[in-house]
């Protein structure tokens, strides 16, 4: 029933869907009327429950950053998301399986801004200047929808995948780093699953964080000084098993190391 | 397998390179091919190339990466031969030389001294390395469609094409070339980024893998040898007119152009 969907519904549902661990289909086949725009109101809402639940905002995620992707969801610029003080996975504490559906892992470029970053116009060269500190990363994912299978409003509307995060310890100036050739290795139980580097990020991390702050101003919001922005997974995201130890290492910002338990 | 059969696949797969018209998958018709004999069929065809006159240069190290070796559900690298003219320059490569050619950033050694293995460790090829070099290998399949087994690759030299080198020869000093980054373009787009850990955890390990595989066979790795260690990412298909940049930290750019169709013509 068309006539019953709301964008507080769509909130809702996934939250519950969240709060829950089950999974669903998608939202946009029940309610076409789901576009980009209801899909970042119901973003929108879903923040705002959060709030009101505890959560303190942090920052900004950015999704879908890889070229490949974009084309495969027919968009030419990344989605943006919103992470909470909740999702921070502290330092060698577990991803606790039980507490998700079907989280899968990517390693990340993290920017912690200095300064306040508004668009429209923002450039890669200035949003730099707005960055105080570069860290490893690494987002944990987790679709409320089944098989991570969604069209773009409905990933929207889900938060772009949000469930947890770490940030890397040792901070980095922005000063002297070339991001684009800046690598990560992805090892789980110390094999090498996967490889990358900065430049797999809408070409460079920096150029992301533009994005970001435009597409953002074109809501009427800006990214404000002390945030925390998830640049993008700069890998294929990896699903992960009770007893894993993950491990992403950079060139340059370090490494991080998590381990995985099927409970708390 | 006998020497006359051994003869008789590699002769098929040798003559495919004269006439770009790729074979079947050798497995098959020999759906049990051993790779102690798919290297006889390799080693058949490169007795007849030094015995028209080509010098081996080298060495390429393939399916060094856990995605590769998955894909062919094996865990093991294998090894092809690399003679001096196919190390070409890559302001011009003639696409039209190869059957279905696809590109891997690489990093390359060149080695100062021997190795003689079986038995050798990390310490020995870091002793025998002279200098890492960016490189792109292109890789083709005188096996039809890419339809390929490890026995078949192996038998196919490896898949083996061709090698651009890069400018900047440097010391094992300079960096950890596990964490060393690698971005690949076409035609100025990023196509595939990685690390030189995506090479068996370290692309030295790849010539440690060669040397010790090598010893095992009776050769030694010669002073002066090229090693391709190993793909960085996953190989892209080559057009006519593309043009690919590796570009390495440390190692600096390494770039090869194909000639387009309309070059091709105007010869």
């Amino acid at each position: 029933m068309t006539a019953d969907w709301t964008i507080e519904k769509v909130a809702d549902i996934l939250l519950d869907a969240e709060s829950n661990r089950t999974d669903r289909g998608r939202i946009t086949d029940e309610w076409p009327g789901l576009d980009l725009k209801a899909g970042y109101d119901a973003q929108k809402v879903l923040i705002e429950r959060k709030k009101a639940d505890g959560h303190t905002v942090v920052g900004v995620k950015l999704g879908l950053t890889s070229r490949a992707k974009q084309k495969r969801m027919g968009i030419d610029s990344p989605l943006t998301a919103v992470i909470t003080d909740k999702m921070v996975l502290e330092a060698g504490v577990p991803i606790v399986l039980d507490q998700l559906i079907h989280p899968r892992v990517e390693p990340e470029i993290v920017f912690v801004l200095g300064e306040r970053l508004e668009g429209p116009g923002v450039t890669a060269a200035t949003a730099m200047r707005a960055v105080a500190s570069v860290h490893a990363g690494l987002e944990v994912i987790d679709s409320r929808y089944r098989d991570f299978s969604f069209a773009m409003p409905d990933v929207v509307a889900d938060n772009a995948s949000s469930a947890r995060f770490v940030v890397g310890a040792k901070s980095v100036s922005p000063d002297g780093l070339d991001l684009a050739l800046e690598a990560c290795v992805l090892r789980i139980n110390g094999a090498v699953v996967d490889t990358a580097t900065g430049a797999a990020v809408q070409g460079h991390p920096a150029e992301a964080l533009a994005l970001a702050a435009n597409a953002l101003a074109a809501r009427g919001e800006a990214i404000e000084a002390g945030s925390i922005v998830l640049t993008g997974g700069i890998t294929d995201a990896v699903f992960i098993s009770d007893g894993d130890e993950v491990s992403v290492e950079f060139t340059s910002l370090g490494q991080i190391v998590v381990p995985v338990r099927r409970s708390a | 397998m006998n020497d006359i059969d051994i003869a008789a696949l590699g002769g098929h797969l040798h003559e495919a390179y004269g006439t770009r018209m790729p074979v079947a998958p050798l497995t098959d018709a020999h759906p049990d091919l051993q790779l102690e004999d798919a290297y006889r069929i390799q080693l058949h065809q490169v007795e007849r190339w030094k015995n028209s006159g080509r010098r081996v240069s080298g060495y390429k190290v393939g399916l060094t990466s856990l995605a590769m070796q998955r894909q062919l559900g094996v865990d093991q690298p294998d090894f092809g031969h690399l003679f001096s003219d196919m190390i070409v320059d890559g302001s011009a490569v003639d696409a039209a030389a190869f059957i279905s050619p696809k590109i891997e950033p690489e990093i390359a050694f060149v080695l100062k001294h021997d190795l003689r293995g079986p038995g050798l460790s990390l310490v020995d090829v870091i002793g025998a390395v002279d200098y890492a070099i960016a490189s792109l290998e292109i890789i083709d399949s005188r096996v039809a469609d890419w339809k390929i087994k490890l026995a078949d690759t192996i038998a196919d030299n490896a898949s083996s094409g061709a090698v651009v080198l890069g400018n900047r020869p440097v010391r094992l000093d300079v960096a950890d070339l596990g964490l060393a980054g690698c971005i690949l373009t076409r035609n100025g787009d990023v196509v595939a980024t990685g690390a030189g850990a995506a090479v068996l955890g370290n692309p030295l390990n790849g010539v440690l893998w060669l040397a010790n595989k090598l010893g095992s066979l009776g050769q030694t790795l010669e002073e002066g040898s090229v090693v391709m260690a190993g793909s960085i990412t996953a190989a892209v298909p080559i057009a006519p007119g593309d043009v690919f940049t590796a570009t390495f930290a440390h190692l600096g750019d390494v770039r090869a152009r194909f000639t387009a169709a309309s070059e091709e013509d105007a010869v």
